[in-house]
């Protein structure tokens, strides 16, 4: 079906494509979830809405609201659409070092900005969204790390669409921050295919990001669980630029930079199982594209270290 | 042997400054034993009641050593080791 009685009804349904170049074999087959396919070109569409759903359904969110959220991007510009076309007013506490192509998006879609400093990374956008929330007590914050909406989206959506197309699915491969994706899609998998591996792949950013005044302050979001992980890697922004690239060159896959981290776990695994003879189907999420990395200058540099040197100090998933 | 251990800003204080040290162990816990013998208090602020500290993350060739045996995660030499502290990052997915 392709025909919607609006833009939030087309959210989700998105393909998934096979790598047929990057995959080792036949045997072992490496593929795609273009979740930039979704209304506001990322993954978060399906989050957004369904938070948004619930707190309406349970009377947390009425006509005329404001809401509030910490986000670094795709977050913010999934709610901004969502509270367009259902006319809530969207503030967002983002970091200062995220792509001005985020800001941009994030007003055209009318949502208000109130910008955290970047040392700190998200850890500082949610601490000020947690204080301008108690501060003003008639504001809704969604709060993505902690929102059980978030994860249950993927749970409804995301998982039951990897196993409809891919039931010989052996593993599961995303980016990990508010951690919703690998929770939902995690236990969903868990439930339904014996002996699946769920993998994490987490952005390893600048020093900056880690920078804590005393490890009291650190974060893990409310939402993980991680039962549900069988593995987590630590990606550096040399081999998610360098995937990336890869991506686009190899297989036309014009993807954002968190997809090269996803990526390059991937194929990790897939040279692996490959190595041991054993046959894999390993799929992956591209949780948006690169339209929003372009000022970075990655898809332009004329090598992969030139590219990575565009990611100093941004947050770059 | 000698394992490389890349030491976050905050521990910094702790290593002296250094922002790569080297340690020795066949294990996470020893290598972690090693380090806190010549950078006193490391290990307090690494572990505590005997399980790695909530917010420290730490990984070995960049697995995440908590699904891969924790304290007991055995390492060898030229193995690269990360610490980091945990934190919200991105938005990721």
């Amino acid at each position: 079906m392709s025909r919607y009685p609006s833009l939030i009804e087309a959210v989700g349904g998105t393909p998934l494509v096979g790598l047929p170049r990057l995959s080792p074999s036949g045997k072992v087959r490496v593929w795609a979830k273009l979740e930039d396919r979704n209304p506001t070109g990322s993954i978060k569409d399906r989050p957004a809405l369904a938070m948004v759903a619930a707190a309406e359904a349970d009377g947390r969110l009425r006509p005329g609201c404001t809401v509030i959220e910490p986000t670094s991007g795709n977050t913010g510009i999934s709610l901004a659409m969502v509270c367009r076309v259902k006319g809530y007013r969207l503030i967002c506490v983002m970091p200062e070092n995220t792509s001005e192509e985020r800001r941009l998006l994030l007003r055209a879609y009318g949502a208000q900005i109130i910008s955290s400093p970047a040392a700190g990374g998200s850890n500082a956008a949610v601490a000020a969204a947690k204080v301008l929330a108690a501060d003003h007590p008639d504001w809704v914050m969604l709060y993505q790390y902690g929102n059980h909406d978030n994860a249950k989206a993927h749970y409804d959506s995301t998982g039951p669409e990897l196993l409809a197309d891919l039931p010989t699915i052996t593993h599961f491969v995303a980016g990990l921050g508010t951690t919703g994706t690998l929770m939902g899609v995690g236990r969903y998998l868990r439930e339904k295919v014996p002996d699946i591996s769920i993998v994490a792949a987490e952005p390893r950013y600048g020093e900056l990001v880690y920078g804590l005044r005393n490890l009291d302050e650190g974060f893990v979001p409310e939402l993980y669980d991680e039962t549900v992980l069988s593995s987590r890697f630590s990606v550096g922004p040399e081999d998610a630029v360098r995937r990336t690239r890869e991506l686009l060159e190899v297989e036309g896959i014009f993807a954002g930079i968190s997809t090269g981290a996803v990526l390059h776990a991937a194929l990790g695994l897939a040279a692996k199982a490959e190595k041991d003879g054993r046959s894999a189907d390993i799929a992956f999420i591209v949780a948006d594209a690169g339209w929003k990395y372009l000022s970075t200058g990655v898809y332009g540099a004329t090598d992969d270290q030139a590219a990575a040197s565009g990611l100093d100090g941004q947050l770059w998933a | 042997m000698s394992v490389s251990v890349s030491v976050p800003t905050i521990l910094r204080p702790v290593t002296k400054g250094e922002k790569t040290v080297s340690a020795d162990g066949a294990t996470l816990a020893e290598l972690i034993a090693d380090l806190d013998s010549r950078y006193s208090g490391l290990g307090d602020r690494l572990i505590k009641n005997g399980a790695l500290h909530r917010f420290i993350n730490i990984y070995v060739n960049d697995e995440d050593v908590r699904f891969t045996g924790g304290l007991d995660t055995t390492v060898a030499d030229g193995d690269q080791l990360t610490i980091l502290p945990a934190v919200a990052g991105g938005s990721g997915a």
